[in-house]
């Protein structure tokens, strides 16, 4: 196949995605509102956290949104596998793979439409989470915010193709955004590092994903760095190689 | 009431048994419920454990003495809430249609499922109480006080489940009781479950205040963090008996509607 008919497959996978969300816009819904429900919530129930010594910002709104910013990214990847999943039980992928499309063409088209997918929940959340006080970024700070949501859209859609090959089954979709959860939520999320206590200290200072939260807050809470970007790039193009080769090792075992 | 008193405790005991055999064989529905709330208490403990140095906070040994309420609430809830997907997919199946045709009462099986419920909320209260033990957090009110806990949160875990079971005899369908999942967090974000009411941000604040959640978790964390309150203990039963009210109510409506209209 050539690069334009490689190309052609992506952006037909990439359509039917979107015609899932346009045809059957209540299956959708959870996944938009749970991340801006999780970081009202979160907000109404954290937000004098700001006071305690030694936290990097007055309001917690701008502290909290990258992180949500994440989670809906993690639910958007997370409901790639279900649908994955779907697909294999009801034998659609079977079709899809016997097609002479290549395996890593397949798996392009699934985790690049996750990616834009997740620019809805995640436009939803900065126009709640603007109009509700949290700090203006820069177009900077919104842009590196947006490029690494996307890119953890990629890493959890990876990750869910993973688990729906495993399983192919859609009763492991709690284990699909259960898994991202952890990642994300086991980080600076709720706290600076130096608040955190216990395990989550530890935990947090050593999970990749701390670095990508913290560069995508820069801009929330302060100024943007290169300093502060590039480990967090650094650390999301780890992620999603790793999770990539798991995927596509998942695919090119489904035909064996 | 169709059949006498002997035949439908026969029947509320056998779709009870049923219920917590399918909760407890399949962990997928194990898993929410218990794993997610336990590791959401991990991770608020290890993220927000320094809410405790915050001057108007509570009294207390550690943040986890304050927040193994909170979970134990929340896994009810989750308990609830995956009772009523069952019972709706019982109905999408066709289960309870024949359940309808036989000479039992209907509500025998709202209740039957609503053992099966309870079952559950008394596993999640031991399993937090262990937690907690595990962990280092004291219960101040004495094995009397775990006792008091379990017996609220298996009470907490019914008045769900009837709520659960509401929406589903309403709907008819898996997916619509599934698709409330994201409700539970708002009604518990809005209540004391996670931070003292007086440390919560508007407009929570106030919403808190009047939540019957509050006086559930309240009642159950104030045999955590301090001796037996007959008050907030009588607070606590009274808004259980309000949800459970409600939630019984709301399902004897929604089966009369749906034998009405003819399953």
């Amino acid at each position: 196949m050539t690069l334009a008919a490689d190309l052609a497959t992506i952006r037909a996978l990439m359509r039917r995605a979107l015609n899932e969300i346009l045809r059957v816009p209540g299956a959708a819904i959870p996944g938009v509102l749970a991340p801006t429900i999780f970081f009202l919530g979160l907000t109404a129930v954290f937000g004098n956290l700001t006071l305690l010594p030694g936290f990097t910002t007055e309001s917690y709104q701008s502290f909290l949104i990258p992180v949500s910013l994440m989670q809906g990214a993690g639910f958007t990847g997370a409901a790639t596998g279900v649908n994955l999943a779907r697909d294999i039980e009801q034998g659609w992928f079977d079709r899809l793979v016997a097609s002479p499309a290549p395996r890593p063409v397949l798996l392009a088209g699934l985790v690049a439409s996750a990616s834009f997918r997740s620019l809805i929940p995640a436009a939803m959340l900065l126009i709640v989470g603007f109009s509700l006080g949290a700090h203006w970024p820069g177009p900077g700070g919104l842009a590196i915010a947006l490029l690494i949501t996307m890119g953890m859209a990629i890493v959890a859609a990876a990750w869910g193709t993973t688990i729906a090959l495993k399983f192919k089954t859609q009763s492991a979709s709690p284990l699909m955004q259960a898994g991202m959860l952890l990642l994300i939520l086991t980080t600076t999320a709720y706290a600076p590092l130096e608040l955190l206590t216990g395990w989550l200290q530890e935990v947090a200072r050593y999970n990749p994903v701390t670095q990508i939260v913290d560069a995508a807050r820069q801009g929330f809470v302060g100024s943007v760095t290169w300093g502060e970007t590039w480990p967090g790039l650094l650390a999301l193009a780890g992620l999603a190689a790793l999770l990539l080769a798991l995927a596509l090792r998942g695919m090119r075992r489904i035909a064996d | 009431m169709t059949g006498g008193f002997v035949t439908n405790a026969r029947v509320v005991a056998a779709l009870g048994r049923r219920a917590t055999r399918q909760t407890f064989r399949r962990p997928q529905l194990m898993a929410p419920i218990l794993i997610f709330p336990t590791l959401l208490l991990a991770i608020q403990v290890g993220g927000a454990g320094r809410a405790v140095d915050l001057p108007q906070f509570p009294e207390v040994n550690g943040f986890l003495d304050f927040m193994i309420a909170g979970a134990m609430v929340q896994a009810t809830m989750l308990a609830g809430n995956s009772g009523g997907i069952a019972l709706a997919l019982d109905i999408e199946m066709g289960f309870t249609d024949r359940l309808l045709a036989a000479p039992i009462s209907r509500f025998a099986i709202v209740l039957g499922r609503l053992v099966g419920t309870a079952a559950l909320g008394a596993v999640t209260a031991i399993w937090f109480l262990a937690i907690a033990l595990i962990f280092g957090a004291h219960i101040e009110g004495g094995v009397g006080g775990a006792l008091l806990i379990v017996l609220l949160v298996t009470l907490c875990a019914i008045a769900f489940g009837s709520i659960g079971a509401a929406i589903a005899l309403r709907s008819g369908s898996a997916s619509v009781v599934q698709g409330l999942f994201p409700l539970v967090f708002v009604i518990l974000f809005l209540s004391t479950a996670f931070f003292p009411g007086n440390l919560l941000l508007e407009p929570a604040r106030s919403v808190a205040e009047w939540n019957p959640l509050s006086f559930i978790v309240d009642g159950v964390r104030d045999l955590v963090i301090s001796t037996f309150s007959g008050t907030q203990f009588a607070e606590g039963i009274a808004a259980l008996a309000l949800l459970g009210a409600a939630g019984l109510g709301m399902s004897a409506a929604a089966m009369r509607g749906r034998v009405r209209r003819g399953g």
